[in-house]
């Protein structure tokens, strides 16, 4: 049986038309997250470089970190990593064949949810302190 | 005419072993150094400087890297494979992929050398 009407193609103006269920939300986050990481390893390089490189250069990442755009994308990354870690381990977990009903992955979503914006909000306190 | 692409390495289990591996990596370096920056508290630059010279710390570095390379290269064909495709990017989606895909691999080759000359050619 062939049902004509199946979406193979979506258009970018279908997106807010459809249900977003948590678990679509939280799968579209980690692969959002995930590109973000991808293009933020070049921010977390050119830090190592310069941390390491001499003391003057030290001082001057943690000056560059202390301002409010350097704190801004370091909380940023921060949570990007944060966020895709914590899905990633859900999917580890869920390899082991755990939470693999329609309720138990609704429910692994929500924890996911929830630890990573308690890691989030830490991370953005670490930042703000220095 | 389809070309039956489904997976990086024509193979879904190799590729679902590599992102899994890769992952394990990624996540152990991430505890670590999340862990030592947390327990150390106030990290002077000598303390910074004595731990990336440790020998144990740029392996796990450089490891850390590699797996990044495996790791982001699936993520990233994926993506492409999924968005780049004729109904969004006309006739031109394969080149345009092509143009994607080879931009991904060379930034990852960037950040591997830049690893290499950050662990050992600061010295």
């Amino acid at each position: 049986m062939q049902n004509d009407h199946r979406p193979i193609n979506v258009n970018p103006s279908d997106l807010l038309a459809f249900a977003w269920p948590l678990a679509a939300l939280a799968s579209i986050t980690h692969r959002i997250s995930g590109v973000i990481l991808f293009i933020g390893i070049a921010f977390a390089l050119y830090a190592l470089d310069m941390s390491l490189a001499s003391e003057e250069g030290f001082e001057s990442l943690k000056g560059m970190m202390n301002s409010p755009l350097g704190m801004f994308v370091t909380w940023g990354l921060l949570s990007a990593l944060a966020y895709h870690f914590v899905a990633g381990i859900k999917h580890l977990v869920m390899d082991y064949g755990y939470a693999e009903t329609l309720e138990g992955s609704k429910f692994a979503s929500k924890i996911a949810i929830l630890f990573s914006a308690v890691l989030i909000f830490l991370a953005g306190i670490w930042v703000i302190q220095g | 005419m389809v070309t039956q692409v489904t997976s990086f390495s024509r193979n879904g289990m190799s590729d679902w072993i590599v992102q899994r591996v890769s992952a394990y990596i990624l996540a152990t370096y991430t505890v670590l150094l999340v862990g030592i920056m947390l327990l150390q508290g106030d990290i002077s630059h000598a303390d910074w400087q004595a731990l990336f010279s440790q020998t144990w710390m740029q392996i796990m570095t450089l490891l850390t890297i590699l797996a990044t390379c495996a790791h982001a290269w699936i993520g990233m064909w994926t993506i492409g494979t999924d968005y780049i495709r004729e109904h969004y990017f006309g006739a031109g989606a394969d080149g345009v992929r092509l143009i994607y895909q080879v931009g991904c691999v060379l930034l990852l080759a960037v950040y591997v050398l830049w690893t290499v000359k950050i662990l050992w050619g600061n010295g």
